[in-house]
């Protein structure tokens, strides 16, 4: 019987309505008094059944929700005979509480967009050989799937037979098409728009890249910060002051009326409802623009940060560094250049990949004893020779001394923001190479931006030489740049302004740079949904994008202050309408009751504007980019 | 002890969390420090002892209060 009349909730409302109308236009047009009370009275009564329920059940469990205040009220009303009142507060309440619903399902759409993606089923190949379609929880690793176009990838996994565009906008927030062909890798909840693919599967369900960032928004769209958590406690014990208030105010002035009023202007719901709703609004905005954002505390401290640290190579740079010049001091070239190709052929640092694509027909011949020295170079013996690879530090360790003519190029390539490799053979200089990473394009324009939208101070640091980090930072500019910085040094340079009192965001790729990801206020991982960086991160930067950083932080800003908005908002509609109770004469339940149902869709609408937020640069550019968010 | 994530329908009076949080702190066997009622996801999150009480108790609980039960999943925990 209860569940049958509350899920009828709406009809309930409707008909209400209708009575109310019904009895307001007998009273005006025939002055049909007795039709104007009845209507009224079956309408209250109506009305409040569902409310009244929903208060008992509250009651049961020890709560005094809103229902207990507006089933109080309302019966209040009806003894006092105030039929008027009693019939329009059930209604605006029942109304209110519909809209609410609908509106609220809006803030969360984004979010409910995001794992609507997910996929439900797959084609696997079976033991026959044939495609049978299965349920996606039932694929294992290591099973061959079969993705048609149209259909969406169901795990992560590498492709053995076809190709194809696919869509990665889940992932990567970016609707464009990437091309896939055999060993490609495809990720879990992107779309093949063209084109047949065998995959195999490496990660399925949760593993998932996609899987973690739905698990990631999730949590985060529940997370509290300080400020919700005493909201939540202060409105505990709000509800139950209210009654208290208004049994006193009987009790005292003999006034039900008064009393009753007081129950119906003291309900809480926008307070309780307003940072919620911004909170998930601007979680959604971001997971639907290629930002992670873990959570409203996140979003609190990003909002206030006034210093940015970045990593140089693969944050600001392209991280792919190729070599842009050299000079040989040695007259046997090709002999150097095999040596050093031989060397470099068994490392994969990114300077090392550099040379060895510079230096392509080169042989390569057998090393041995390899030594390798932190933070310096490589030392080995190539060919009955002993070959020394590194920088300048490594030379000297090796205590081989530069000529003044190596000198002055290696102060020449430093100038130009190169990076050093220098090659010795037999304890002699032989030659200089400078290798220059590319800046990532449009960095410099994100980086304004964030300036504009008020960081004080950018700075990176860098595990490079000084020269190639005052490069960088002079053509990006950027306030302090610091080179020759080991991981824990960079932590300690981050502990330092802190100190200092500033709040400080580092960027990251997250790999490499845990610990001052972890210590810095809030850690930004430009990750590709790796594991490391989703999970040591506060925000994550969704393929590795740099320009969604402008965004993330006005998106937070704006996020803040949307919280702040509501919260104001909702406080000060229960204060202006407790005062005019006891200071005014116009204020009866009815009004407070829509000004109150009228506040809460204030406060959603309020909310929903930031899934619509762009930030500056996005605006002018993004168009045909987001056609989604429509 | 058995971790369960229970989906409700869509959640959006915010008294309802508080309702649901006591009923299920009156249930024998779920731990009361595990409970979390999510708003914005309509889920509910608890660890519980399988010995004392069952995920269907838990749901009728949930149930009783006006919350219909969309799906539950239970996992060791």
């Amino acid at each position: 019987m209860q569940s049958i009349i509350l899920s009828r909730k709406k009809l309930i409302m409707l008909i209400s309505g209708v009575l109310i109308v019904l009895g307001f236009f007998s009273r005006f047009v025939f002055g049909n008094m007795l039709v104007f009370e009845g209507a009224l009275v079956i309408a209250s009564v109506l009305g409040i059944t569902p409310i009244a329920i929903q208060a008992f059940q509250a009651l049961k469990v020890k709560v005094i929700s809103i229902d207990v205040l507006v089933t109080i009220a309302v019966t209040g009303a009806l003894l006092i005979q105030n039929f008027e009142e009693s019939a329009i507060v059930t209604f605006l309440f029942l109304f209110g509480h519909f809209l609410e619903q609908r509106t609220l399902n809006k803030t969360r759409s984004a979010i409910k967009e995001l794992t609507e993606m997910a996929p439900e089923s797959a084609m696997v190949q079976m033991a026959s050989g044939d495609f049978e379609e299965v349920d996606v929880e039932e694929v294992d690793e290591g099973d061959t799937l079969l993705v048609k176009t149209g259909g969406k990838v169901p795990v992560d996994g590498t492709v053995v037979v076809g190709s194809g565009y696919i869509n990665e906008a889940s992932i990567t927030g970016e609707s464009v098409s990437v091309t896939k062909e055999k060993d490609s890798t495809v990720f879990a909840g992107t779309i093949l728009e063209n084109g047949t693919l065998q995959i195999r599967a490496d990660r399925v369900g949760e593993d998932t890249t996609f899987g973690r960032i739905i698990e990631l928004v999730e949590e985060a769209q529940d997370s509290k910060s300080e400020a919700e958590r005493f909201i939540d406690r202060f409105s505990k014990y709000y509800t139950p002051v209210v009654l208290l208030l208004s049994f006193v105010v009987w009790l005292f002035s003999q006034n039900l009326e008064l009393a009753i009023t007081i129950l119906v202007l003291g309900c809480p719901g926008a307070l309780v409802i307003g940072v919620p709703v911004s909170n998930v609004a601007g979680i959604g905005n971001g997971a639907r623009n290629g930002v992670l954002l873990k959570g409203s505390e996140v979003i609190h401290d990003f909002s206030r940060v006034d210093t940015i640290v970045f990593d140089k190579t693969g944050t600001l740079t392209a991280g792919n560094p190729t070599v842009a010049d050299t000079r040989v001091y040695v007259s046997e070239k090709q002999q150097v250049l095999n040596y050093l190709a031989s060397v470099e052929h068994e490392s994969d640092h990114p300077l090392a990949r550099a040379v060895v694509e510079t230096i392509k027909d080169a042989h390569i011949y057998p090393v041995e004893e390899t030594e390798v020295v932190k933070g310096g170079g490589v030392v080995s013996t190539v060919d009955g020779h002993r070959i020394a690879v590194g920088n300048v530090a490594l030379m000297e360790r090796e205590e081989i001394s530069l000529d003044d003519e190596a000198l002055n190029d290696v102060k020449e390539f430093e100038l130009n923001g190169n990076s050093l490799v220098l090659a010795a053979m037999d304890g002699k200089v032989a030659l200089v190479m400078g290798i220059r990473d590319q800046v990532r394009p449009g960095v410099k324009a994100n980086l304004q931006e964030l300036k504009a939208m008020g960081i004080k101070q950018l700075v990176v640091l860098s595990g490079d030489n000084q020269g190639t980090v005052d490069a960088v930072a002079g053509e990006l500019g950027l306030t302090d740049a610091y080179g020759h910085m080991l991981p824990e040094d960079k932590a300690a340079y981050i502990k330092e302004l802190q100190e200092k009192g500033q709040i400080v965001a580092f960027v990251g790729d997250g790999v490499n740079d845990s610990p001052s990801l972890a210590l810095a206020d809030i850690g930004i991982a430009m990750g590709n949904g790796t594991d490391v960086a989703i999970e040591t991160s506060d925000v994550v930067l969704m393929n590795s994008d740099f320009s969604h950083l402008p965004h993330a932080l006005g998106l937070t800003k704006a996020t803040a202050n949307n919280m702040i908005q509501n919260i104001v908002i909702a406080v000060g509609v229960v204060l202006i309408l407790l005062v005019s109770v006891f200071f005014s004469d116009w204020m009866t339940m009815s009004i407070g009751m829509l000004v109150h149902e009228a506040s809460i869709l204030v406060v959603i609408f309020n909310g929903m504007r930031l899934l619509n937020y762009r930030s500056r640069k996005n605006k002018q550019s993004a168009k045909g980019v987001h056609l989604r968010t429509a | 002890m058995e971790k369960a994530i229970i989906k409700l329908e869509t959640l959006s009076c915010p008294s309802c969390l508080q309702k649901i949080e006591n009923a299920l702190q009156g249930v024998e066997g779920v731990d009361k420090e595990s409970i979390s009622v999510l708003f914005n996801s309509s889920k509910v999150k608890m660890t519980y002892d399988s010995k004392q009480t069952s995920i269907e108790a838990i749901e009728k609980t949930i149930e009783a209060l006006g919350y219909p039960v969309i799906k539950s999943t239970v996992k060791a925990a």
